[in-house]
């Protein structure tokens, strides 16, 4: 059995990002980048199936600049057989990706697609959904647990007050929720040996797609900053200000 | 063997995640549990960082010393008695088989190690001789195709976990000095071989020491490190010089880390109105640790690289371990100052790096001994 999961390069979950003074995007300059940790997770679902015998082979996919090398290199030092970097140099927005990982579910015929369920850096959450619905297959998003059982996996999805439990027929898409697995860090050995693992480099013309945006993003600003709260006496008084200053019930 | 730099940095960006994610939020229970968690030990295992010096032939890394010291920069950033886990490890105890073994005890040890499942400790040290090594009373008779072993070793890391021992002991007693001195590796299992209680530390709680008691132990003649006997304080001095670099490394790792930790209680805390980072003085502080940091790192980088580049550096090393074990002990100092009461109260983890870093500037040869080694070298016109 075949596992695609495709990665993301994404800036480190560790890094304060800064908006660039223009106000055009965030500035990546020397900013250390890392995988998404929602794909993380999705490879370490991956090779934890592997390891228990029921995958075979898994592919790592990245869609981005060709440092997302580097992020392909971390999947395969943490248990994935093979890479493909689809080569793009600018943002690629959750339609083209998905219509890129479409192209590349066709030519790898997987039986399974773990991808993450959000890309930290633009927090989209639509990629995983509309890869399924352009390929037609079934989808369990925001999974916390995955049983592959024969032709089925049972994918348990954290919903608003507790856990749902759907059967899907394979091939299927799932996507990752914080709490699936907590993901391995690689060893040196493996790392060294990852070197030597192939990664084939494609581009979004091979999967006839054409992976211009477009949105235009307008402007991107920093969140207010958080003014000092503030003590209430009675509870009167803090459903007064909930109402008449803040505006919330 | 040297590692290429892209492989390096995504083993030294993975030491430094699981530094920061997994063995940072735990210091304070290590300390006060005295105990690293077997978790932990197993993602150490797991990652590899018990093999760092071991060659790849015997299933470590093989790290070169710049790649070495690097690693040691990460996992300095931490409390040290995570890093005293595969301290003997990667070190004393596992270096003389490296460098003197014969091929049947390397393959019979080195494996293990390299991968943990085996930990191995460094017994030089006695009751009535530590600095002056050689002066060392544990016997070991010739007796057959045996050494029976009396005698005592004292403050020795890990001994409570070791499997083996490498051990220095007089095979001729009528040699009273450096050359009656040989080295063996011994298992820990043996009848005749026993263990004391851990020592109570100033600091560095979660690493262990303890005695260890030889009575009547009867060890195979092959333990024998080598070939020959007569070379055990030889060796166990070439083993000593190569761990310099690694403790000065660590040192530098935990300065750097107490630094951070300065830098942002200073921005932090305010005081007559000012944040303190706003005061010269305290700005003077971080000047100043910041620059022994810095001085330390270049200094053992630099040896690392003409230790890699094959050639002799052992008073270099210890130029390194000297200045760098006296430096972090500054900088905690400092640390303490810029905390005021707070870097003095446990809560805040200071005055805890405060003790853990006393050590340095005692095992592996005392600041003293590193001054003596240093100067003998230029006086003999080596330096
Ligand atoms: C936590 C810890 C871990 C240790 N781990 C190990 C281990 O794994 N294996 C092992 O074998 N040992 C180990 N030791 C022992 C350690 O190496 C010795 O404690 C150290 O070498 C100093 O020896 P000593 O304690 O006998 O002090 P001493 O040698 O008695 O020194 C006392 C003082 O005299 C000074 N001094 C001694 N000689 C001279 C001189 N010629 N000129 C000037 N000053 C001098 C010293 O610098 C020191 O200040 C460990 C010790 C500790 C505390």
């Amino acid at each position: 059995m075949k596992v695609l999961v495709p990665i993301k390069r994404v800036v480190d979950y560790n890094v304060k990002i800064r908006v660039k003074p223009d106000q055009t995007g965030v500035d990546l300059a020397n900013v250390k980048m890392s995988m998404n940790p929602f794909d993380e997770i999705g490879i370490e679902e991956a090779v934890r199936l592997k390891e228990k015998g029921t995958a075979t082979e898994i592919v790592a996919v990245s869609i981005g600049p060709q440092a997302a090398q580097e992020t392909i290199r971390t999947a395969l030092a943490m248990g994935a057989d093979r890479g493909i970097l689809v080569k793009v140099d600018h943002d690629v927005e959750p339609l083209a990706v998905a219509k890129i990982l479409k192209g590349i579910a066709q030519a790898e015929n997987p039986n399974l697609i773990i991808l993450g369920k959000q890309a930290i850096d633009d927090d989209c959450n639509q990629t995983g959904q509309m890869l399924a619905a352009l390929l037609g297959w079934a989808q369990g998003t925001f999974a916390s647990k995955v049983v592959l059982e024969g032709e089925h996996a049972h994918v348990t999805r954290e919903v608003d007050g507790g856990l749902q439990t759907g059967k899907l027929k394979l091939p299927a898409i799932v996507t990752t929720d914080l709490r699936l697995n907590e993901p391995r860090y690689a060893s040196l050995p493996n790392i060294m040996k990852a070197k030597k693992k192939p990664i084939d480099e494609k581009t979004p013309a091979d999967y006839g797609v054409d992976a211009t945006p477009r949105l235009k993003t307008l402007k991107v600003t920093e969140p207010p900053k958080r003014k000092g709260g503030i003590k209430v006496k009675t509870v009167q008084e803090l459903v007064d200000k909930l109402k008449n200053e803040a505006g919330v019930i | 063997m040297a590692l290429d730099r892209e492989t390096r940095d995504q083993f030294l960006d993975t030491v430094r995640r699981f530094v920061r994610d997994k063995l940072v939020p735990i210091e304070a229970e290590v300390s006060e549990t005295d105990a690293v968690p077997e978790r932990i030990v197993g993602e150490m295992r797991q990652l590899g960082l018990f093999g760092l010096s071991i060659p790849v032939e015997y299933g470590g890394l093989g790290l070169s010393k710049e790649d070495e010291v690097l690693v040691c920069f990460e996992l300095g950033q931490t409390s040290p008695a995570f890093r005293s886990v595969i301290g003997t490890n990667v070190g004393i105890g596992s270096q003389g088989i490296v460098m003197f073994g014969r091929e049947e005890q390397k393959r019979e040890w080195l494996p293990k190690l390299a991968s943990g499942e085996a930990i191995a400790s460094f017994c030089l040290t006695e009751p009535g001789a530590g600095s002056d090594a050689a002066s060392l009373k544990t016997t070991a008779i010739r007796q057959g195709d045996s050494y029976i072993v009396n005698g005592t070793k004292r403050y020795i890391t890990n001994a409570n976990k070791a499997s083996v021992f490498t051990l220095m002991a007089r095979t001729n007693p009528e040699n009273k000095g450096a050359g009656g001195i040989s080295a063996f590796v011994v298992p820990a299992k043996l009848p005749g071989i026993s263990v004391g209680k851990p020592e109570k530390k100033m600091g560095q709680q979660g690493a262990h020491i303890c005695d260890v008691i030889f009575e009547d132990a009867r060890i195979p003649a092959s333990c024998l490190l080598g070939t020959e006997e007569g070379q055990g304080f030889r060796h166990s001095m070439q083993v000593l010089d190569r761990g310099r670099l690694h403790i000065a490394a660590v040192c530098t790792g935990v300065a750097e880390r107490l630094i951070r930790e300065c830098v942002r209680y200073a921005q932090e805390r305010t005081q007559f109105g000012s944040r303190i980072g706003d005061f010269q003085l305290i700005q003077a502080m971080l000047a100043d640790s910041r620059t022994e940091a810095f001085a330390a790192r270049a200094m053992i980088l630099e040896a690392a690289r003409a230790r890699d580049g094959g050639q002799p550096i052992s008073m270099e090393a210890a130029c390194c371990k000297y200045f760098a074990s006296e430096m972090v002990g500054r900088v905690a100092d400092r640390a303490v100052q810029i905390f005021g009461g707070a870097g003095y109260v446990a809560d805040y983890g200071i005055e805890r790096f405060y003790r853990d870093v006393r050590i340095f500037r005692l095992y592996e040869g005392t600041s003293q001994i590193q001054q003596i080694v240093i100067a003998r070298a230029l006086l003999k016109g080596e330096g």
